[in-house]
């Protein structure tokens, strides 16, 4: 305890970094998804594409993905753009199968009611599809928030500093109680952003407070994963 | 795109063909451990999902805890055992293994909670006992999707043990470690590909086993045009941070 308000202005500073490098990609994996998802609804080929490549991308390892990025972006290996690219490739992986499940799972009678009513197809995705699907599409969100924190600190292998900085730091210089720091403060930013979609989800569907809470995660997103690595 | 090139040349350079650094002995310790971290969790986890699917209590205790265990960032879990234990190879296993349940446990319980309830009423009213119904009925139906958590797991292991190569242990990771402390970084990249080619070979394995998990009539029945429709006490089970 000592340690950590001796060196409280460092692991603010990494906390911060930490934030910054974490949230982009969550919200670029939902906004990048949308189209995504829908087009793979819309088509029987485009369907097995998406989420074909999306699968892949999913599978590639967070630490070599890191690495190669730098030689297909022609970015600098330093570079902290490479951690929130890969990041937003494995948030869009995973949120477009999340999206087009969702998109799915739309009762097909309130979709014809609304074209019915004369809803155009672009309202309709507005107004009717995207709101129904937002329980769903929050479930999955919670999924990418919680991975995407955790995996931010591998990049401080790769010197982007983040609160990984702090395992590094406590392993070189073989002092745990750094690196426990650093696992706790991973896991308080992870509960902080989890609350603060929870709690967005509570503004922006204010509908779906009155369900049973179990029902918010219901529909099947097709993720018992969480990438960790 | 040109250092692509360079990490080939790298990789087929025969002088890394050879010896106890050389590729092939890499890629078998890096298949080897990532083989005992997946057999461990789930000699753990599987025989507790299939109680918690088959009898439906404890879920909500197993949900927290693998969802608790899914926010640990797992390079700091891996420095810190390492560190309070010892350098070797027990340590990053341990915390590998740690990381491997919450997929394969979360995999056996909705494998078991996915067969519909008819079947399983079906099932006992032929007669058969609580075991019978166990291995006929309920793990040959789920078998897909464990296989699914055990797919996940393993893509999570490999990808791990190569953060792992932080710590004095073999593996591809190794590679990519000692590359970035040399700034070699066309030994980075290639271990870096070596990986990714390892995970994509074994998630290709592991969607084939999949697809020859599914029982013939299931296969048969969806080819059929059947609404195979699974009922929604599955649905709940697949995301597990939900509050």
């Amino acid at each position: 305890m000592t340690w950590l308000w001796a060196n409280f202005g460092l692991v603010w500073q990494l906390t911060v970094e930490h934030i910054a490098l974490s949230a982009p990609p969550v919200l670029l994996g939902l906004v990048i998804s949308l189209p995504f998802g829908w087009l793979a609804n819309r088509y029987r080929v485009s369907r097995g594409v998406i989420l074909t490549i999306g699968g892949i991308l999913y599978a590639v390892p967070s630490l070599p993905l890191f690495i190669m990025l730098p030689a297909i972006l022609g970015t600098k290996i330093l570079d902290p753009v490479n951690v929130v690219v890969a990041l937003t490739i494995y948030a869009v992986a995973l949120m477009v199968r999340v999206t087009a499940d969702a998109l799915v799972s739309v009762e097909p009678a309130v979709v014809q009611s609304a074209t019915a009513v004369g809803f155009s197809t672009w309202a309709r995705f507005w107004q009717v599809e995207l709101p129904l699907s937002g329980p769903v599409l929050l479930a999955g969100l919670r999924v990418v928030s919680v991975s995407t924190v955790s995996l931010v600190s591998v990049g401080a292998l790769i010197g982007v500093s983040s609160l990984g900085n702090l395992f590094l730091d406590g392993f070189y210089r073989s002092f745990p109680t750094e690196i426990v720091i650093g696992i706790v403060g991973t896991i308080v930013i992870a509960l902080v952003f989890d609350a603060v979609l929870v709690i967005c989800g509570r503004l922006l569907m204010p509908w779906s407070r009155t369900e049973r809470p179990d029902r918010s995660g219901a529909a099947d997103v097709g993720v018992e994963q969480v990438r960790a690595g | 795109m040109t250092e692509f090139l360079s990490a080939f040349a790298w990789i087929f350079d025969p002088a890394h063909s050879i010896g106890p650094g050389g590729i092939p002995a890499r890629v078998t310790e890096h298949v080897w451990y990532s083989l005992m971290t997946i057999l461990i969790a789930a000699a753990i986890a599987i025989p507790i999902g299939v109680a918690i699917g088959h009898t439906g209590r404890g879920r909500s205790v197993a949900v927290q805890i693998s969802g608790a265990l899914r926010a640990l960032p797992t390079l700091g879990l891996v420095i810190l055992l390492a560190l309070l234990m010892s350098l070797g190879l027990v340590p990053p296993t341990i915390a590998l293994v740690v990381l491997a349940i919450p997929p394969i446990l979360a995999g056996a319980y909705s494998a078991l909670e996915s067969v519909n309830r008819a079947t399983i009423d079906a099932a006992r009213a032929v007669g058969m006992t609580q075991w019978q119904v166990l291995f006929k009925v309920e793990l040959p139906l789920g078998l897909p999707l464990i296989m699914g958590g055990l797919r996940s797991a393993a893509l999570q292991v490999i990808a791990t043990w190569t953060v792992a190569g932080i710590l004095p242990v073999g593996g591809l990771g190794r590679y990519l470690i000692d590359g970035l402390s040399v700034k070699d970084y066309a030994q980075m990249l290639a271990g870096s590909v070596l990986v990714v080619a390892l995970a994509l070979v074994v998630d290709a394995l592991f969607a084939v086993v999949q697809k020859l998990t599914v029982p013939r009539g299931v296969s048969a029945g969806r080819q059929a045009g059947e609404i195979v429709k699974t009922p929604s006490r599955r649905n709940r089970a697949t995301l597990s941070i939900n509050s």
